[in-house]
C-alpha cells in the first residue's frame, strides 16, 4: 500500500518519527545535564594510572562524570581553545614551564584561592606540599623524571650507565630516542658535554652554550628517531628500533614491571619536574573543575597513584603511605625519582627562566629539526 | 538574453529549476572552499588583533618613528588598555603577536596587567619599567609598534627567511633559523622524485593492465585498487613495520647475508621512507588516469606500425608513446600537486630529514598558531603550483589531459 494513499498511516508514522526525535533530543539534553569534567592527560599507562587512582574514586564520591582526553603535552591546543573563544577542555596537566607561562599569558585560570586538603596526619596543605610545587594557575601532583632508558639486550656487554653514554655513539652504537622538543634535550645534550647542574642556566643563557648545546645534539643528530607520545619511547626500545630513548620514568617503569622488558634507567644524569593541574581559562565546567584538583591534589589520590606508576606525590605526606604496586606488590621506592639512589645527578627544570625563553627556543629548534 | 526572453514560459521554469538543483554544491563550494581559503588568504597580510586590542596606542604608536623610547603618555595609554584587555582576556593574543616579532615577550604583558594597581597620568613609564624592566627596551615598543599595523607583508617576509624591523628594514633571519627556502626546494625535489618514480613504476603496470587479457587485467586492477581503498594511515604505517631496523626487509636482509646484523639499513625515518612510502601512496594516481588512456589505444596500430617494418621499440616510441601522453601529463600532474601538499606521510616516516614544506604549514597551524605566516606559506605553494600549471599548458596543452 503506498504510503501517500493512506492519511492515517502517514500521519501515525509522522507522528512514531517525531516522538522518536524528541525522544534522541531528550537523550542527548539529559546526557548533558549530567554533571561533567574533561580532564586532558597525557594518555597510556600514565592516564590508565591516574584513572585508577582517583578519577574514578572522584565519580564515585561526587557523580560527576569525569571525561578523560589525550594530548602531548604544551599550551598551543589551550591557546587556540581560549583565542577561538570556544574552550572545551577544564583540566589539563601540564608541566610545570607551561603551567607558569599559561598563567602569565592568561590562558589559565588563577587557583590561587582554592582550598587544599590537609594531610592524613593533620598537616596543613601549606606545609605539606613541596617548595615549588603550587603555581598560581597550577596545583603540584606528581614528581617524575626525564631520563635515559636503555634495552638492557641491546648493550650485554658494556651497559652504559650515566648521561654521557648516550651521546657516545663509539662506546655505545645504535640508534637514540628523543622527545621533540627543545628544553629537555638542549640541557641533557650539556649535562653530557659536562655542565653541572647548578652552572646550567649560566651556560645556557649565552649564545655560545646554546651553541654549544646544538653541537652536542649534533653529534648524534642522524641517529635520533623522534617520539612526541609518552607511549612511544618504550615501544621503540622494546622493537629495538633504538637501543637508548630518552623518556618519562614512569613509563618505563610500567614496561618493566607489568610488561617484563629487559629495560634499565640511567639515573645518572636526569632531569626533574613536577606536574601541574590546572583549568584552561573560561572552561565550560570550572566548579566541578576546582573540585576535581582539590580531589586529585588530595595525598590519598597521589598514593593511590604512586602505587600504580613510578612517580612520586609531591607531598611529603605521600611517599611514606604507599605501599606495594597495586599489581605485584613489589617496593615502589627504589623507581621513584625522588630516591637517594636515583638523586646522585639531576637537574630541576628553572621554570621561570624556561618560561621566558621557551618560544624562542622552540623555534631554533625546529629550524634545527628541518636542517 | 534574447535567448532567455525568446525562450517560452514553461523552459524559464525549467531553468530556475535546474539553478535550484545546483544550489547545494554552489552552496557547499562557498562555504567549504571559497570562505576558507579567502579567510585564509586575508590571514596572510590582515592582522587587527594587536589594533582593536590596544587601539589609542596603536595609533599613537603610528606617528612614532621608532629611534628612540616613546613619550610617557603612550605608557599611560598602554597601562589602561592593556589592563583593559586583561579584562576581555584578548591580552594573550596580544602577547603572541608581539612575541613573534620579538620573541622573550610573552610574559611582559599579563604580567603588568597584573600588577598595575591604578593608572596615574605622568607616572606609568617608571611604573611600567619598574614591573618589567623590558618596557624600557626600544626593541619591545619597535614590536608592538610593527604588531599593531594591520595590514602586513611580514608573513610573506618570514616566508622566504626575511624579517622585517624598524631599524634595519627588510633582512634576513639569522642563520640558524632559516629553513623555509631549503624547505621549499626539498619539496619540490621530493614531488618531482615522486611523480617520476610514479610514473616509472606506473606506466609498465598500466601497460599490462591495458593490454592483458581480460582477466589478468582486472587482477592486475584490483591488485591497484586493494591499496588505494586503503586507509593512507594504514599504509604509511604498514612502511615503517616493513622498512625499520628491525623490520621485514632488514630481516630478510640479514637472513640471506646481504647485510650485517649490526649494520642493518636505514630505510625509515629519513628521505629515504619519505620517497618509498610517497611513492607508494601515490602510485594509483598515476596509474589509473594512464590506464584509462591506454584502454583507448587501438593495438591494431602498433601491430600495423610492426607489419610495415618498425622494430618493437620503434613502434612503441611513434605509435604508442604519443598516445598515451595525455595519461601520462594527468597522472603526473596529480601525483605532483598531491605530493607537494602531502604532510601525514612525511610527518611519520620522514624523520627530520624528510620533513616538506607542508609539515610546516601543519606546525604554524597546530602547533605555534601562527596562522598568518602558515597562509603565506601556502599562498606561495599554491601559486607555485599555478605557474607549473601555465607551463604544463603551455608545454603539453591541459586539453589533452585525460582522466579518464
Amino acid at each position: 500500500m503506498p504510503l501517500a494513499s493512506n492519511p492515517t498511516e502517514h500521519m501515525k508514522r509522522t507522528a512514531t518519527n517525531l516522538s522518536f526525535a524528541l525522544a534522541m533530543s531528550g537523550l542527548t539534553l539529559g546526557l548533558h545535564a549530567q554533571e561533567s569534567v574533561t580532564v586532558v592527560s597525557f594518555g597510556g599507562s600514565y592516564a590508565k594510572a591516574c584513572v585508577e587512582a582517583y578519577h574514578m574514586p572522584f565519580e564515585e564520591a561526587t557523580g560527576i562524570k569525569v571525561h578523560l582526553a589525550d594530548f602531548n603535552g604544551g599550551l598551543a591546543e589551550i591557546r587556540a581553545q581560549v583565542d577561538a573563544g570556544s574552550v572545551h577542555w577544564d583540566v589539563v596537566d601540564l608541566d610545570e614551564v607551561d603551567a607558569l607561562t599559561g598563567c602569565d599569558e592568561g590562558v589559565l585560570e588563577v587557583l590561587t584561592d582554592l582550598e587544599l586538603t590537609d594531610a592524613p596526619d593533620g598537616t596543613p596543605a601549606a606545609d605539606d606540599f613541596m617548595p615549588h610545587s603550587i603555581s598560581d594557575c597550577g596545583v603540584g601532583s606528581l614528581i617524575g623524571a626525564t631520563i635515559v632508558a636503555y634495552n638492557s639486550e641491546v648493550y650485554a656487554e658494556n651497559p652504559p650507565t650515566k648521561i654521557e653514554d648516550y651521546f657516545d655513539l663509539d662506546a655505545f652504537p645504535g640508534r637514540r630516542g628523543m622527545r621533540r622538543i627543545a628544553a629537555e634535550n638542549l640541557q641533557l645534550a650539556l649535562l653530557a658535554d659536562g655542565v653541572a647542574p647548578e652552572n646550567m642556566y649560566d651556560v645556557l643563557g649565552t649564545p655560545e652554550g646554546v651553541a654549544r648545546a646544538f653541537r652536542k645534539l649534533d653529534s648524534i643528530k642522524d641517529q635520533i628517531v623522534w617520539w612526541e607520545a609518552g607511549a612511544q619511547p618504550p615501544q621503540m626500545l622494546a622493537d629495538k628500533e633504538v637501543g637508548m630513548t630518552t623518556a618519562w620514568n614512569g613509563r618505563i617503569f610500567n614496561a618493566q614491571e607489568l610488561e617484563k622488558q629487559p629495560f634499565k634507567i640511567i639515573w645518572n644524569g636526569h632531569i626533574r619536574g613536577i606536574s601541574q593541574l590546572t583549568i584552561v581559562a573560561g572552561a565550560p565546567n570550572i566548579e566541578n573543575a576546582r573540585k576535581f584538583i582539590q580531589f586529585a591534589s588530595r595525598t590519598e589520590s597521589m598514593v593511590r597513584t604512586g602505587e600504580r606508576i613510578a612517580y612520586a606525590p609531591s607531598r611529603h605526606s605521600g611517599l611514606p603511605l604507599i605501599k606495594g604496586h597495586v599489581v605485584t606488590g613489589s617496593p615502589m621506592g627504589p623507581h621513584m625519582p625522588t630516591h637517594p639512589d636515583n638523586s646522585e645527578r639531576f637537574l630541576n627544570n628553572d621554570v621561570v627562566w624556561w618560561s621566558e625563553r621557551m618560544d624562542e627556543f622552540n623555534e631554533r629548534f625546529s629550524a634545527w629539526l628541518a636542517r | 538574453m534574447s535567448e532567455l526572453t525568446a525562450a517560452p514560459p514553461a523552459d524559464v521554469k525549467g531553468r530556475f529549476k535546474a539553478i535550484g538543483l545546483t544550489t547545494p554544491l554552489v552552496a557547499f563550494i562557498l562555504i567549504a572552499f571559497i570562505f576558507p581559503l579567502g579567510n585564509m588568504f586575508l590571514d596572510s597580510f590582515y592582522d587587527a588583533t594587536v589594533a582593536e586590542a590596544l587601539p589609542e596606542t596603536a595609533s599613537l604608536l603610528n606617528d612614532w618613528d621608532g629611534t628612540e623610547l616613546p613619550p610617557s603618555q603612550v605608557f599611560d595609554v598602554i597601562a589602561t588598555e592593556l589592563q583593559a584587555a586583561y579584562e576581555a582576556r584578548s591580552i594573550g593574543k596580544v602577547a603572541t603577536r608581539v612575541n613573534r616579532i620579538q620573541s622573550g615577550t610573552r610574559t611582559v604583558f599579563t604580567k603588568t596587567a597584573r600588577r598595575v594597581k591604578e593608572v596615574i597620568p605622568g607616572q606609568m613609564k617608571d611604573e611600567l619599567i619598574k614591573i618589567d624592566k623590558r618596557w624600557g627596551e626600544l626593541r619591545l615598543w619597535q614590536a608592538i609598534a610593527i604588531a599593531s599595523e594591520r595590514f602586513t607583508i611580514r608573513h610573506y617576509l618570514n616566508a622566504i627567511d626575511l624579517k622585517f624591523d624598524l631599524v634595519d628594514g627588510v633582512t634576513q633571519v639569522a642563520e640558524e633559523l632559516r629553513i623555509y627556502n631549503t624547505l621549499y626546494l626539498r619539496t619540490l625535489y621530493v614531488s618531482l622524485s615522486v611523480t617520476v618514480l610514479c610514473f616509472l613504476i606506473g606506466y609498465p603496470i598500466a601497460y599490462a593492465m591495458a593490454n592483458s587479457p581480460t582477466l589478468i587485467g582486472k587482477a592486475i586492477l584490483i591488485m591497484v585498487l586493494i591499496p588505494f581503498w586503503t586507509s593512507l594511515l594504514v599504509r604509511t604505517v604498514s612502511w615503517i613495520v616493513l622498512l625499520q631496523q628491525q623490520g621485514v626487509l632488514n630481516d630478510i636482509l640479514v637472513g640471506l647475508g646481504f647485510v650485517a646484523d649490526n649494520e642493518r639499513l636505514t630505510l625509515v625515518y629519513n628521505m629515504t621512507g619519505t620517497l618509498v612510502a610517497m611513492t607508494h601512496v601515490l602510485l594509483p594516481f598515476m596509474v589509473l588516469p594512464l590506464y584509462s588512456v591506454m584502454r583507448s589505444i587501438p593495438t591494431a596500430q602498433v601491430r600495423a606500425a610492426a607489419s610495415l617494418g618498425a622494430n618493437p621499440i620503434k613502434a612503441f616510441v611513434k605509435v604508442y608513446w604519443p598516445q598515451s601522453i595525455p595519461g601520462v601529463g594527468a597522472g603526473g600532474l596529480l601525483v605532483f600537486i598531491l605530493s607537494i601538499g602531502y604532510y601525514i606521510t612525511p610527518a611519520l616516516v620522514g624523520g627530520t630529514k624528510g620533513q616538506l614544506i607542508s609539515n610546516m604549514v601543519a606546525y604554524h597551524i597546530q602547533g605555534s598558531l601562527n596562522w598568518g605566516l602558515a597562509a603565506a606559506i601556502s599562498i606561495f605553494m599554491l601559486t607555485g603550483v599555478f605557474v607549473l600549471y601555465v607551463i604544463y599548458d603551455r608545454l603539453i596543452g591541459i586539453d589533452k589531459m585525460k582522466l579518464g
